[in-house]
């Protein structure tokens, strides 16, 4: 790697007065001084009844999402669970005699998912981690409650946040491929 | 008290000393290996490349190949390129080179020679200066080629299957497999969560037809349940009938099957194996005492799985023993200490205990133990009763033995109970003895450890006529809800201690989680008991204990806990 050398030669009289740097801040301050007042820009903003765009990519709390079928992607792999790396995951499976996922093929859905967002940093590794893409960062960032209880966000909370991602459907399209097998000739793509 | 038949006899560890070997090389490097190796049934066989390669240091992949199974060779995955020492025909010398080496004829197509043609490794005998190549770049190619075809047809379900995290398939796709698939064409679809049996499902789309699972219930379990049924792709594995795949040692096929084919429907979808905690412990359900590991996760278990002891289990267990776990996590689980119904704590209570029995004169307290105790735990209970002249038993639970693991005796200590004293030749015989001198008036005091004696021999009504009852358990019964002074003791997972099987075969088992509420180990307010009475010292650590108790038992002279070792010593019972 290249170093580069910074510049660290002393102060002169004149900027040992601080009168440069006082002026230099003095302008800026009259600078939005001036747009505030004369031409109406200002630079802060009325949070919360102002909102800032959050741009495209941003990572915010992560929430569940469903499939354009309006079904529960997550088949609780509890691999979100394991790379969570604040242990904010926290997944119940169904057990053999839980209920089956909502959509055919699937087999598994979770019991019980829920994320504590006061542990939650939005590192971001669930969504990375998650074979299913049922898991997203998405553009939530401001997230308030009255109680550490009212915080841990469960599966319904989710789900209902998270709204729908349209993805590759694999467990629909292996029924299909299976079924058109039980057709004589088999059907193949 | 009929000892289990063992399927395949453990071949003696020290065997006749001069063991004949042969000088390989694997990788470049050369061994000594011994001309033969036990097959599944024990009896010597001609060493394998993999066996060889094994003692080398160097594991050859593979999914058919079980050393308590017969082989199979039939997944190809352990194939190997080798090599063996040319001879010339004529003289029937070996060729040298050179440097006076000898030189090696590597295995190729006749037809093809210059293209290695690589052997199972699982069932193709070493022979004299023979050279594997585990890792060379023909070998890697035709795993790798291999596996890829195992994965042609294979469903990649893993984010819903039971096995990931513990699947050879996975695991060797890490290693030798590829990123991407090249097979565009759609896969065969097979039968999915088939219910094979009352205990165990199957799905076919991910089986890679190693037939394990039909080799063991065929050779070991003696339940020829299982074949292949269909042709080429559509092969799969089937039950006899359907559903009636029941024998009790069906679920050693779901820890033998490599993939998620076979899965447990008892741990199905309950937790993934990654999370589980692995801790070594002793099955309880009989005197066999088979070795397993508990898999727990923040204080619950959730599985059982064998745990290989070829002097007591080989690699197996039964499955009624396997599903006896559910009760650790009881929610009626015996949690406070009560004095005569009321909430206590253990100081006060021993304390209570302690002054009581000091008192107690001579012939005045009886002891039933149980035998599925810890033998320490019964050690010191034996050293209360001397203390207190007081009549010893345990409770007898008799059963059924099977031809395989399943011993009659259904107590995991009965041995320990004898040889530290508490019980005789045939347990429970004082049992009535104790009863009448209840009901006489002589025995004041009953100390019950883990057993329902109501349900043996002093009912109710004579409980009653005691002054003093004390009674530890895990769960509530008839006798606990009768006891005066009530300790709740831990479950063999809680803590830990050892077990002496029925063919004397002293096992220490590890704790896997915690005892709930006020729960302590058996031992433990025991030790605080034994002292206060007997005035004696002892040991509050478990290996303390142990020694102290090695030096005080015949049978166990000269042991010592850190000995013992994950797979237990044998005492002479």
């Amino acid at each position: 790697m290249s170093t580069k050398v910074v510049d660290r030669s002393p102060l002169t009289f004149y900027e040992r007065t601080y009168l440069p740097a006082i002026l230099g801040g003095l302008k800026v301050t009259a600078k939005h001084f001036a747009d505030t007042v004369f031409k109406g820009k200002s630079v802060t903003m009325q949070y919360p009844e102002e909102r800032w765009v959050v741009p495209e990519g941003y990572r915010g709390a992560p929430y569940l999402v469903k499939d354009q079928d309006g079904a529960t992607k997550c088949v609780s792999c509890q691999l979100c669970e394991f790379v969570c790396p604040p242990k904010a995951i926290r997944i119940t499976p169904p057990g053999a005699d839980g209920q089956p996922a909502d959509r055919r093929n699937a087999e598994k859905m979770p019991k019980e998912f829920e994320i504590n967002m006061l542990r939650c940093i939005f590192c971001g590794m669930c969504q990375e981690v998650c074979p299913e893409e049922a898991i997203f960062l998405q553009k939530d960032y401001s997230l308030t409650g009255e109680s550490r209880t009212e915080m841990v966000f469960n599966k319904e909370k989710l789900l209902k946040l998270g709204g729908t991602h349209a993805g590759i459907q694999k467990w629909k399209h292996k029924l299909e491929e299976a079924e058109a097998q039980e057709t004589f000739p088999v059907q193949t793509r | 008290m009929s000892a289990p038949a063992q399927p395949a006899p453990a071949p003696a560890p020290q065997a006749p000393p001069p063991v004949e070997t042969m000088t390989v090389k694997v990788n470049g490097k050369t061994v000594q290996v011994p001309k033969t190796h036990p097959d599944w049934q024990g009896k010597p066989q001609p060493t394998t490349m993999l066996q060889a390669a094994r003692c080398a240091g160097v594991d050859i992949p593979h999914y058919c190949y079980h050393d308590k199974l017969p082989v199979a060779g039939n997944c190809r995955m352990c194939l190997v390129e080798f090599g063996t020492p040319m001879m010339d025909p004529a003289t029937r010398k070996p060729v040298l080179n050179e440097d006076g080496s000898p030189k090696i004829a590597k295995s190729v197509l006749p037809y093809e020679p210059g293209t290695p043609r690589g052997a199972i490794a699982c069932a193709t005998p070493i022979s004299p200066g023979m050279e594997i190549y585990a890792d060379s770049k023909a070998t890697l190619q035709m795993r790798e080629a291999v596996l890829e075809s195992l994965l042609i047809n294979h469903p990649l379900d893993c984010p819903i299957c039971d096995q990931a995290g513990e699947c050879k398939l996975q695991e060797y796709s890490v290693q030798h497999g590829q990123a991407g698939s090249r097979f565009v064409e759609a896969k065969v679809h097979k039968p999915k969560a088939v219910d094979l049996g009352p205990r165990i499902v199957l799905d076919d789309e991910r089986c890679v037809l190693c037939t394990r699972c039909i080799r063991f219930s065929k050779d070991i379990a003696g339940d020829d349940a299982l074949g292949i049924v269909n042709r080429g792709s559509y092969n799969t594995i089937s039950a006899f009938e359907t559903g009636k795949f029941d024998n009790n040692y069906t679920l050693n096929t779901v820890d033998l099957c490599p993939v998620g084919a076979l899965t447990s429907k008892d741990f199905r979808f309950k937790m993934r194996v990654w999370f589980l905690k692995e801790s070594k412990s002793v099955c309880t359900s009989c005197g066999t005492g088979c070795n397993i590991t508990v898999g727990s996760r923040e204080g619950v278990v959730h599985r059982y799985e064998p745990r290989e002891n070829d002097a007591v289990n080989g690699p197996w267990m039964c499955d009624s023993g396997r599903l006896n776990y559910k009760w650790i996590g009881r929610a009626d689980r015996l949690r406070e200490v009560l004095v005569r119904g009321t909430r206590s704590t253990w100081s006060a209570a021993l304390q209570d205990l302690t002054a009581r029995l000091s008192k107690a004169p001579a012939g005045s307290v009886a002891v039933v133990a149980s035998a599925r105790q810890a033998t320490e735990e019964l050690y010191l209970l034996k050293k209360l009763a001397a203390k207190t002249g007081a009549t010893t038993d345990s409770v007898a639970r008799e059963g059924e033995a099977d031809r395989l693991l399943v011993a009659a005796d259904r107590n995991p200590n009965s041995n320990g109970a004898r040889l530290t004293g508490i019980s005789f030749t045939e347990a429970g015989i004082r049992i009535p003895e104790i009863a009448a001198a209840i009901e006489a008036g002589t025995v004041k005091t009953l100390v019950v450890f883990g057993e329902d004696v109501t349900k043996h021999g002093i009912p109710a009504a004579t409980l009653a006529k005691l002054e003093t009852l004390v009674v530890s358990d895990i769960l509530p019964n008839a006798t606990t809800a009768l006891a005066t002074h009530l300790l709740p003791g831990a479950a063999h997972a809680e803590k830990r201690g050892t077990f002496v099987n029925v063919k004397g075969r002293l096992q220490k088992f590890m704790k896997a989680v915690e005892a709930p509420g006020d729960a302590r180990a058996e031992w433990e307010f025991l030790h605080e008991l034994v002292h206060g009475v007997t005035g004696q010292n002892g040991y509050s650590t478990i290996e303390g204990l142990f020694n102290q108790m090695a030096r005080e038992v015949p049978a166990f002279a000269g042991l010592e806990w850190a000995k013992i070792g994950d797979t237990g010593v044998d005492v002479k019972i």
